[in-house]
């Protein structure tokens, strides 16, 4: 199939599911995105990677990123068709006080460690991953280093943190 | 290969089991501090799990404390053999988010800069490589050659490993004529040096083939299910490369080939394609350098505006580049200060060891099959654990 941009993936993932499409969202400057509920985005994930126009059959990065002044966490998936050599971005925006998404795991495998290790530095709460645990930081760690009211802990297992 | 311990024992009283091994977090052959959990019988893998984290630094949290210039080292020391490709990537979505034009003299030095630095690190996979499996000599040559260039880095930045040299708007320091000259030589001596030393040495050796031919067969829907990017992905015969499919600096101008994997000595997808795809990519790196340097115009070499300040507006960008290794990919959101508000790092390595517990699990890998597999990968840790 054709290299499509990423407004034309939009739109067909906006035909296909319509009740769950919420927008087509830019900044001032660089990359657009689409954003989706939620509650659905593992079919929509399954559409995305089995769609002949769209075969996104590679998932690239996850990225979590906290906003607490809207109160919320967005989870932003890079993916990209090895065949079609097109890529989009599609996000979910979550509540800060139940951060939960379907996990992709079954979908893209590339997924378990990438949501682990959002888990692990945002505390996304992929629902149905089957082993999410820390992976990054050590596993007694305490909290989510990359949310923004994270505070860094003076000592760990008696060691003094140095702050510069 | 498919006997298993305990059928090699039956008929004698001897009585196996299955053990429990640690291979690592400090091991030799794991390229870093890298552990894997391995279920054995006798000689035979029978599960692992990895465990990561050992070298993590926290770059995405050091990079929302400091200004977008100051970050830059920081992603030096991620992919440490591969530095230049991680600045350039970091610099290509800051860019993107400014809006800057990078200068063509400064474009051509990146390619430059770029692809020397990639057959740095294939030459320091490639002695590693043999090395895990029992070679030293291998090793040697590659080092003896892997100087050369690092001399011609520090002569270009005054560094031999961590670079900070490719930077938001074009590079730190101009290319004189005299290390264009340095770099000329080096394509002229080292071209002929791959088909007649290290073919020769290592890729057409009985006992290397028999190590690494047939050994953590990848196919190409495994690979690419499990995000698997870069010479570990080409070897299983899919001619995906960024440089291509979504050129970036000015790689559409330049002429070269994708090589794959194409199931030369076993199936395809082993060990052996993996190896030779990054042998035959140093051939193709030395053909895009030459012509860089054919075409490289005078000029400024940086946006002198860029590199004082960087504020960009609201936005988010992704920008990937072809690392050695594989994708190497920055998400840089700004919230319109001179910090990122959020500056995630992609890794390749990071995807690519995660497919390493799915291969040993088919049950026909050896011990030694392990650290020829993990080898063939070619990670670096610093860039999985970030």
């Amino acid at each position: 199939m054709a290299k499509l941009t990423s407004e034309q993936i939009f739109a067909v993932i906006q035909e296909a599911f319509p009740d769950e499409f919420v927008e087509v969202g830019q900044g001032v400057v660089g990359d657009s995105f689409a954003v989706v509920k939620p509650e659905k985005f593992d079919e929509i994930a399954k559409f995305c990677h089995d769609d002949s126009r769209l075969d996104l059959d590679l998932l690239v990065c996850i990225t979590g990123i906290d906003y607490p002044d809207d109160d919320k966490i967005e989870v932003a998936y890079n993916l990209e068709s090895v065949a079609n050599k097109h890529v989009a971005t599609v996000k979910v925006h979550l509540p800060r006080s139940r951060p939960d998404v379907p996990t992709v795991e079954n979908i893209w495998r590339a997924a378990d460690w990438h949501e682990r290790e959002t888990f692990d530095l945002v505390g996304v709460n992929f629902v149905g991953h089957h082993n999410l645990i820390r992976i990054l930081c050590a596993e007694d760690w305490v909290g989510h280093p990359l949310r923004k009211d994270y505070v860094i802990p003076e000592t760990y297992h008696g060691l003094k943190n140095v702050i510069y | 290969m498919s006997t298993t311990a305990s059928e090699v024992q039956s008929g004698s009283k001897i009585k196996t089991e299955e053990m429990l091994l640690n291979m690592g977090p400090q091991h030799p052959s794991t390229h870093g501090v890298f552990r894997v959990v391995i279920r054995t019988d006798g000689e035979l893998v029978l599960e692992s799990q990895s465990h990561i984290g050992y070298l993590h630094r926290c770059f995405e949290k050091c990079a929302e404390g400091n200004n977008y210039i100051q970050v830059v080292p920081y992603t030096d020391r991620m992919d440490y053999l591969c530095a230049m490709m991680n600045n350039w990537g970091y610099a290509l979505a800051v860019e993107k988010l400014l809006g800057v034009t990078v200068p063509e003299r400064a474009e051509h030095i990146r390619v430059i800069v770029g692809e020397l630095n990639r057959i740095a690190s294939h030459l320091l996979a490639f002695g590693t490589y043999a090395l895990d499996l029992g070679g030293i000599t291998p090793f040697l040559y590659a080092f003896r050659d892997r100087e050369r260039l690092l001399k011609i880095f520090e002569k270009v930045c005054g560094q031999r490993l961590n670079y900070s040299y490719v930077r938001v708007g074009g590079v730190t320091f101009d290319i004189t004529d005299e290390i264009f000259a340095d770099i000329e030589a080096f394509c002229d001596y080292f071209d002929p040096k791959i088909l007649d030393e290290y073919d020769n040495l290592l890729s057409y050796n009985g006992i290397f083939i028999s190590r690494t031919a047939n050994v953590g067969v990848m196919s190409k829907e495994t690979a690419i299910n499990f995000g698997v990017t870069g010479p570990s992905l080409r070897g299983s015969g899919v001619a995906r490369d960024v440089r291509k499919d979504q050129p970036f600096g000015i790689y559409d101008r330049f002429e070269f080939d994708i090589p794959v994997g194409s199931g030369e000595m076993g199936q395809l997808g082993d060990c052996w394609d993996r190896y030779h795809v990054r042998m035959r990519e140093m051939r193709q790196s030395i053909r895009i350098v030459r012509q860089a340097i054919k075409d490289i115009p005078d000029g400024p070499f940086c946006d002198k505006k860029a590199f004082r300040a960087v504020k960009p507006k609201k936005g988010e960008a992704y920008a990937k580049v072809e690392g050695a290794r594989g994708d190497v990919g920055f998400y840089v959101v700004s919230d319109g200060t001179n910090q990122p508000y959020r500056c995630k790092a992609r890794g390749a390595s990071f995807c690519n060891i995660s497919v390493l517990d799915h291969l040993v699990s088919k049950g026909d890998c050896m011990l030694a099959d392990l650290v020829a597999i993990i080898g063939s990968l070619d990670i670096v840790l610093g860039e999985v654990d970030r």
